[in-house]
Parts: structure tokens; sequence; C-alpha cells
């Protein structure tokens, strides 16, 4: 008889799925907006379309199911970098995200993988 | 087998398949773009048929689940449906002036009769079009359904505004308009009445903003209502005394007159309405808020009301362009480019 074995759970799971991203979008979107040093890059006149944004984003860096590809980021991207968008920002912008999951309680270990998988995407977001 | 009627086309599609996925599959002109739940670009109006599931809607505003809208991206087929795009262009009828009362210098209310019935919600707002001619505005409706027998909005004149000076110096009782309408998902709906209200109000912004109030207060609403209210000089503040007479039957209300000019009258606040209201109410932790006015106010009050941590699907805010503020008189009127919708219908 084979042995049934559990596949372990993804960081998705073990992060509590999208209820987990729900909990995280308004204080991650909060904090980019109130940081002065990048927010203007997340102003915009359709604030709900800014915060589906966010939310795609974190479902991305959650490793939740999503269709963004490299390509995708690049294109996405591309418009910010034109507007100066560099490194610092990227930083800022992670520094955030590492914010946010704390102040939710996340353990050091799992948002260490969040931020390793933000951290993948810089040269695609960045255009490098 | 399903029948879906979707813009006048039907489709057949299968029970519980996606039907978005369905819907894009055999052709439908349709938006969409991250098919998750996500972008909500992809936004239906349910007009009928077989129920939408619940979590087709989740996460979108109430006022959006009222008024039907749904993301077919995350909706199984349910069985028969019919639904349209969300940019409803609504229901032309014809309805007459019954009343034209000046509320200040340069601003005046005027009550509208519609022939047939008209089912709005206080805070929504209406197309009014001058007959046979292509002049056609936008006006929030400050009356409440269930309290008024009559429409009313609030014309303030612009200075060259076509239609703001036709209504302010020619309409009279008995003059006929077109309306269209009822627009815009800003507007009150009971089943949370414990729950703080906060209405942030510039100019004429007040109709909406002030039929909200009056269909809250009668709905029961118990949780504390404050009502800014700012224009630039004393004078541009209207409906005093009814906002007072409102504060002195209803405990839970409270009403802020605030002039950002340098003159003010005894009992109005000096600064603007936003600022003032912002400064007063630093926690906007589960507060319902309502934003009316000039767009940039409107815009920045929005990002305030959200960092003050109002949650996005609790601010109520219809984009609302002040297209008569320019320096020439508009020419219009060619009914074709002005965003009268082509497909209205006409009853």
């Amino acid at each position: 008889m084979t042995q049934m074995t559990k596949p372990a759970p993804s960081l998705f799971e073990r992060l509590g799925g999208a209820g987990a991203v729900d909990a995280a979008v308004d204080i991650f979107y909060r904090r980019v907006l109130a940081d002065k040093s990048i927010s203007h890059f997340f102003d915009s006149t359709d604030m709900d379309a800014q915060r589906a944004k966010q939310k795609a984003f974190l479902t991305m860096a959650f490793g939740g199911p999503n269709k963004y590809s490299g390509k995708d980021l690049r294109t996405a991207h591309a418009p910010l970098v034109a507007r100066g968008l560099n490194g610092g920002h990227f930083d800022a912008v992670a520094g955030h995200l590492k914010a946010t999951l704390e102040q939710l309680g996340v353990e050091k270990s799992l948002v260490d993988e969040v931020i390793g998988a933000a951290a993948s995407t810089r040269k695609d977001v960045l255009g490098q | 087998m399903a029948v879906i009627e979707y813009e006048g086309a039907t489709f057949h599609c299968s029970d519980s398949e996606n039907l978005l996925s369905e819907l894009i599959r055999q052709g439908a002109d349709i938006l969409f773009s991250c098919r998750n739940g996500i972008c909500q670009s992809c936004m239906l109006k349910y007009k009928g048929g077989a129920p939408i599931p619940e979590l087709a809607t989740a996460g979108l505003k109430e006022t959006w689940r009222n008024e039907g809208y749904f993301l077919p991206c995350l909706c199984p087929v349910p069985g028969d449906l019919t639904i349209s795009r969300i940019s409803n262009p609504g229901i032309i009828q014809r309805a007459v002036v019954v009343d034209k009362t000046f509320l200040a210098t340069g601003i005046c209310a005027i009550r509208l009769d519609t022939e047939k019935s008209f089912e709005y919600h206080s805070g929504q707002f209406i197309n009014v079009r001058r007959v046979n001619t292509g002049l056609i505005r936008s006006y929030s409706l400050a009356s409440v359904p269930s309290l008024d027998s009559s429409l009313e909005i609030h014309v303030k004149r612009l200075e060259n505004g076509v239609m703001s000076n036709w209504m302010c110096d020619e309409v009279a009782s008995g003059e006929v308009v077109q309306l269209i309408g009822p627009h815009g998902a800003s507007y009150y709906l009971p089943g949370r009445p414990s729950q703080r209200m906060l209405l942030v109000a510039t100019g004429t912004g007040l109709a909406p903003l002030c039929g909200i109030v009056r269909s809250a207060l009668a709905a029961g609403h118990a949780g504390r209502i404050d009502l800014y209210h700012g224009s630039r000089h004393s004078e541009g503040l209207y409906l005093c005394n009814e906002l007072r007479e409102m504060v002195s039957r209803y405990n839970n209300f409270h009403y802020h007159p605030c002039v950002s000019g340098s003159t003010t009258r005894e009992g109005h606040r000096h600064g603007r309405a936003d600022d003032t209201a912002f400064a007063e109410n630093a926690d906007l932790t589960g507060v319902r808020v309502f934003l009316c006015g000039a767009p940039p106010m409107v815009q920045s009050a929005k990002r305030l009301a959200y960092l003050a941590g109002a949650s996005l699907a609790d601010i109520f805010a219809d984009p609302f362009e002040l297209r008569d503020l320019r320096s020439k008189t508009r020419t219009d009127p060619d009914p074709g480019k002005i965003g009268l919708p082509q497909k209205a219908l006409t009853v």
C-alpha cells in the first residue's frame, strides 16, 4: 500500500490565504500613501483601483494565485520608472511590506519568505 | 444550459461554468483584466434572473451591491440571467418644474415632478436636459423619496454657465425639462444604524449630503452624524436655519458651517470644511464618510479619510465634475458629442 503524503502547505496557505491579503491591504496601502518619499507613485484619483492594485501586489508577494509575469511587472512599472522610480523607492515599499506583516504578528520566517519573493521582482519592477 | 441576455445579445452558457470566461469565449464585448476579483474592471449589473451568488459581490461597496453590481469573474453561471454593463444610461423622461426658490444669492432650489414614478436614493444624481437642445448638466438630488413628493436640485449660478443662468433667470414653474437617471452610488443605506457618519460638503455639494442626512434620520439612524458645510463667504452657506432646526430635533445630528474667507458670522467656524472636519475627527475607523463638492477637495478628503482609518468601502464620493467652470461660455449643443446617452430608453 502506498502512503498518501499531503503536499506541504504553500506560503500563501501558511500566511492565511485571501484573508491575510484582506487584513494586510489597508495597513499596507495607508503606509505607502503616508510616506511622502513614495506616495506620489501611489496617489491616484481612483483610490479604489489603486487599492485593487495593492491587493494584487500583496496576493503575488504572499505566493497566492496571480496571473502576472515578470514581463507584466516590467510593462506596468515602465511609466513609473520614466517618472524616476529607483532602488530607494523599491526598498521603501519593501520596508512597508515588512512592517505591515510585523504589525499583523506574522512570524519572522514567513516575513522573510515574503520579502524574498518581493525582492525577486526588483529587476523587473525597476526595468533593469 | 443557461440563457444569458447581455447588452442585446443572447449567450448560451453551461451551468456553473465561470460566467466571465463563458462570455469572453463566446465573443461578448466585455472589459476585463485580472479575472480574480481584484481589479473590478469586469463589473456588470444584474437586471434579472437567477440570483447572483454571494461570492461574486464580496468586498463590493454596499451601494454597488444594492445597484446589482457584481463581478462575473467570480461568478459561476447561476442559471438564466439578464445582465448589462454598469454604465447604464438610465431612463429619460419628462419632468415639470413645480417650484423655484432662491436659497442664497446665486443658488436656487428647483423642484421637479416626473411624469412617471421615479425611484431614486437621496444623494444620487440626475442629468437634466433643456428640451430640444443638447444642453445637459448633472445635478445631485437633495430630496428624500420617503419625505418629499417632488425631486429637488440645487443650482448654483456660474459665470458664463449657460444652464445655470437659464435655470436661475428664466426657468419658472411649468417649465418642462428632460431628466435622465438616477445615477451614482453615493447614498445612504440603512442596516448599520449605530455607525458614526461624517459628511463634508462645499458649495452646492450640500444638496446630496443634506438629502443623505435627512434620509438617514428618517430611517432612524442612531449613530452620531456630523455635517460640515463649507463656503468661502458666509453668504454661500445656505439652509442654515433648516439644518439648525434639524439639530434641535435630533440629538445625534451636528451641523458645522465653515467659512474659509476672512469674514465670519456668529456661529460660523473659520476655516475650510474639510480641514476642520479632519482636525476634529482624527480617527475615522468604522465611520461612514460622504464627500461632495469641488473635485480637488473631494480627492484630497477621500485620501485623508482613508488615512484616518475609514474603509474605502465606507467612503462615498461620486466623481463630480464641475464642467461649467470655464472662462468662456460653453457653446453646445451637439447632442451626439456631449455624453447624452445614445441608448437611453425614452419613457
